[in-house]
């Protein structure tokens, strides 16, 4: 079974969020800035815990922050 | 280049200068003669007796230093949390360590099977430790720039 294409859209929502920095919000879940950086370039998927802080801190569900891009076929 | 990143190529630094250091100063001390006698094997115990302290002690002192070094450089400090990526590099880093060191072990039990001497031995062991800390620092900038 191959790798899930997971996404995410904190970049985007941190813009929408009074342009909230990506210290400000790893401080606000817990984590040093460098996990935020490699969650949104995709280098590391984070734990379920971790995901929901993070849609939590944007008052989102988890699939808005995190989503499986469709394969174009 | 982060500070997980910079401390794991210290690190790696740090392990090649005191592996180097360390047996250059002990290899002078190497017992002549017999080498199946006691005191090739009361050699090898002081050598890695006293390596453990004093890889600890210089590790300190380099981390102390390394510290110095970056905060008046870039004016990073230290991070104040370890989270959960940084204890899942950690552990992947360990895991690889141990891999190494396992073969390592293995390896220098070949050598006494292969009727090799003791210090042929312990020399395996010793590689092996330095090889397997290498692997885990090498591992850690990996899994650090490429992602885990």
């Amino acid at each position: 079974m191959g790798k899930l294409p997971i996404r995410n859209n904190i970049r985007k929502l941190r813009f929408h969020h009074d342009e909230m920095t990506q210290q400000q919000l790893a401080d606000k879940v817990g984590v040093t800035r460098q996990t935020i950086i490699a969650i949104e370039q995709g280098k590391y998927f984070p734990s379920l815990e971790l995901a929901f802080r993070i849609a939590l801190v944007f008052n989102v569900p988890l699939e808005e922050v995190f989503f499986v891009e469709k394969e174009s076929s | 280049m982060s500070y997980q990143e910079r401390r794991a190529i210290v690190s790696f630094i740090s392990t090649i200068l005191i592996s180097a250091i360390y047996s250059a100063y002990m290899v002078q001390r190497y017992p002549a003669g017999n080498p199946y006698s006691a005191d090739i094997f009361r050699f090898w115990g002081s050598f890695f007796l006293i390596l453990i302290p004093v890889s600890i002690v210089a590790r300190i002192v380099i981390h102390i230093l390394f510290n110095i070094i970056t905060s008046v450089a870039t004016k990073e400090k230290e991070p104040s949390i370890t989270d959960e990526r940084d204890r899942l590099i950690g552990l992947k880093a360990t895991r690889n360590t141990l891999y190494v060191f396992t073969f390592g072990f293995l390896l220098a039990m070949g050598a006494l099977i292969m009727d090799m001497p003791p210090t042929a031995m312990f020399i395996i062991l010793f590689c092996s430790k330095i090889v397997s800390e290498i692997v885990g620092d090498i591992s850690q900038l990996y899994f650090y720039r490429r992602g885990v």
